[in-house]
């Protein structure tokens, strides 16, 4: 723990905004998570790097509900929070864009970014006919992807289906940005992009974290890792392996980490 | 931000490159996302066509009567359809609607006519019958995560077998029923057609469940979670409570179905219903809503049921035999899903 404070003296006199302590979760005879912790600290981004079943998924699933750890904490601002499904991550303002996307593709771009958090007409409208406000949520969607910067998208009323993998990421981005109020997950979310499409990502993620809002990266991609983190959680067999810098170490250092041939 | 200002001009220009390509789209293509973004088109045309093609067939299919009985045959179908709708939305399908029809029917038959229950109350118990029903389906899905034509062909099996045990096979006659429950099949004089109550009923409940499903959140919900449970569940979406609520809802249209039928046969009886089953998905198919979930409306099923209604009505009326329309609706069947498939294949 200390060790992590002396890499990065930055965040070192502030609160973490979300902590995890000694996180483990098994799923059968396999050990996913086998005593992990994790500090974000405002204003960072931090990866998580890690082989194929390091426990990368498995960590950020039990930060954001989606799984229960069999043991372990959790806090957010400080406060011990326990996580029975997604819902009860978001309302502690944790927002995640999985792997697998979790749009809709046969609802538009507007329902999607409002999908689960509709609003509703002002009134008798909405309050005994529960009518949404369509017109109003479209007028946000479209506020929301101005002032993110996401020009690709100009018609939110599309069908998320009719949209290239980019744009689909940009909406699923989009979301977890308008409505993540303390923390942004992202799960590999380069994974499926080309070169341009990535850097568009890149830069929301910077984005983000110029506005304060902590990101937490899982990526393959140790060029987009190295070119956003400010610190690097390396995963390895479901442990925390080390916690580094891209100043401190470099990407043939965090393979090495990664695949254990060598230790932080 | 020299960053941003690089980055613009190329994406824009992309993006002129992209719908520069949308627009080279053949007539085919563009025809298959008109269909794609407004599915309830190509029952209207369908239904367009076949009202043509009968009325050159028969001068009398057009007459202000035939129209009327065409939507008498429509309502009960017509009402057990939304039910089916709502289901099939949610990527499931429902084989014992017709069963828990004429579960509740009978019910509300038996109890005003031999338990002397006020009709107000019949139909109460009738409504509950359906609700109940709803809820076993809802339950053995969400719970025991059953394949929903497993727990349906099981409880259709179930409801028949009660409805028969409850009834002792006997039909009870509208004429020994409290006007209220065959309140359903008296017509009233709209202009020169004679429209009954249960075919306002029906439309009623059309125009409230078209409303809920593409106004509320929960109808998006509904559309979510039949499109992909688990991106709806990752959304925050809390999917069993809305299926849950979607078979309930489906056995509370049941059960006025059961009322529609009372009125519309002028009888309650334990043996109609049983080509219901599939003569609701065979609307809700030929209205264009996805077997597959997520995509669809109840306008579209409005049109499937007034399809199968007009093909057999006009082909009885052109002098076909009975097998013959039933030929055509198997044919409609296979035609509405080949178009279904096509449709899906739009790709950006």
């Amino acid at each position: 723990m200390t060790m992590t404070e002396f890499e990065a003296p930055h965040v070192a006199t502030r609160e973490p905004i979300l902590q995890a302590r000694n996180l483990v979760k098994t799923f059968g005879r396999v050990v996913g998570l086998d005593g992990v912790s994790l500090d974000l600290y405002p204003g960072e981004v931090l990866a998580i790097i890690g082989d194929n079943g390091a426990g990368k998924s498995t960590l950020i699933k039990c930060l954001t509900g989606a799984e229960v750890p069999d043991t372990g904490e959790l806090f957010v601002s400080g406060q011990q929070v326990h996580f029975k499904r997604p819902q009860d991550a978001r309302v502690h303002g944790i927002e995640t864009v999985y792997q697998n996307l979790a749009v809709s593709p046969a609802l538009d771009v507007a329902s999607n970014l409002f999908l689960g958090r509709e609003e509703r007409r002002a009134g008798l409208l909405g309050s005994v006919f529960r009518m949404l406000d369509t017109k109003g949520m479209r007028t946000k969607a479209k506020d929301e992807l101005t002032r993110l910067g996401i020009s690709t998208l100009q018609d939110v009323t599309v069908p998320v289906e009719n949209l290239s993998g980019g744009q689909r990421q940009a909406v699923a981005v989009a979301r977890a940005a308008a409505f993540g109020s303390k923390v942004v997950v992202l799960d590999e979310p380069t994974a499926a992009l080309g070169v341009r499409e990535s850097n568009q990502v890149l830069q929301l993620v910077r984005d983000l974290r110029d506005r304060g809002l902590p990101v937490i990266l899982i990526s393959h991609n140790m060029p987009h890792v190295f070119d956003v983190a400010d610190r690097i959680h390396i995963q390895r067999l479901g442990k925390c392996a080390a916690t580094i810098t891209p100043q401190s170490h470099n990407m043939t250092d965090a393979v090495a980490i990664m695949t254990g041939a060598a230790t932080a | 931000m020299t960053q941003q200002q690089t980055a613009g001009p190329p994406s824009a220009g992309q993006a002129d490159l992209a719908e520069e390509f949308l627009d080279r789209q053949t007539p085919l293509s563009r025809i298959r996302n008109i269909l794609h973004r407004y599915p309830a088109v190509s029952p209207a045309l369908v239904l367009l066509i076949a009202v043509v093609v009968f009325s050159l067939l028969n001068e009398r299919f057009l007459r202000v009567e035939n129209l009327s009985l065409i939507t008498q045959q429509v309502s009960v179908v017509g009402t057990l359809a939304i039910a089916q709708t709502l289901i099939i939305l949610t990527a499931g399908i429902d084989l014992s609607v017709g069963a828990v029809m004429i579960l509740s029917s009978m019910v509300m038959a038996q109890l005003a006519v031999n338990n002397g229950v006020p009709a107000p109350l019949a139909l109460l118990a009738g409504l509950v019958v359906g609700l109940a029903a709803g809820a076993l389906n809802g339950f053995l899905v969400t719970r025991f995560r059953l394949p929903p034509f497993i727990v349906t062909l099981g409880t259709l099996n179930i409801f028949i077998a009660l409805t028969l045990l409850y009834s002792n096979g006997a039909t009870v006659r509208g004429s020994a029923m409290p006007p209220l429950l065959t309140w359903t099949g008296t017509t009233f004089p709209v202009g020169p057609v004679r429209i009954s109550t249960g075919v306002v009923m029906m439309l009623l409940l059309y125009i409230a469940v078209a409303f809920i499903l593409g106004k509320t959140a929960w109808g998006r919900h509904v559309y979510a979670v039949g499109d992909d449970k688990e991106a709806a569940r990752l959304a925050g979406i809390p999917v069993n409570r809305v299926l849950m609520s979607v078979y309930l809802a489906a056995g509370a249209v049941l059960a006025v179905g059961a009322w529609i039928q009372i009125g519309r046969t002028n009888a309650a009886s334990p043996n109609g219903g049983v080509d219901l089953n599939l003569d609701s998905i065979t609307a809700v198919v030929i209205g264009g809503t996805s077997l597959f979930g997520g995509r669809g409306s109840v306008w579209g099923t409005l049109l499937g049921a007034l399809i199968v209604g007009v093909f057999r009505n006009g082909l009885s009326l052109a002098g076909l035999d009975v097998l013959y329309q039933t030929l055509a609706v198997g044919v409609l069947i296979i035609v509405a899903v080949s178009v279904d498939q096509w449709i899906r294949k739009v790709k950006s």
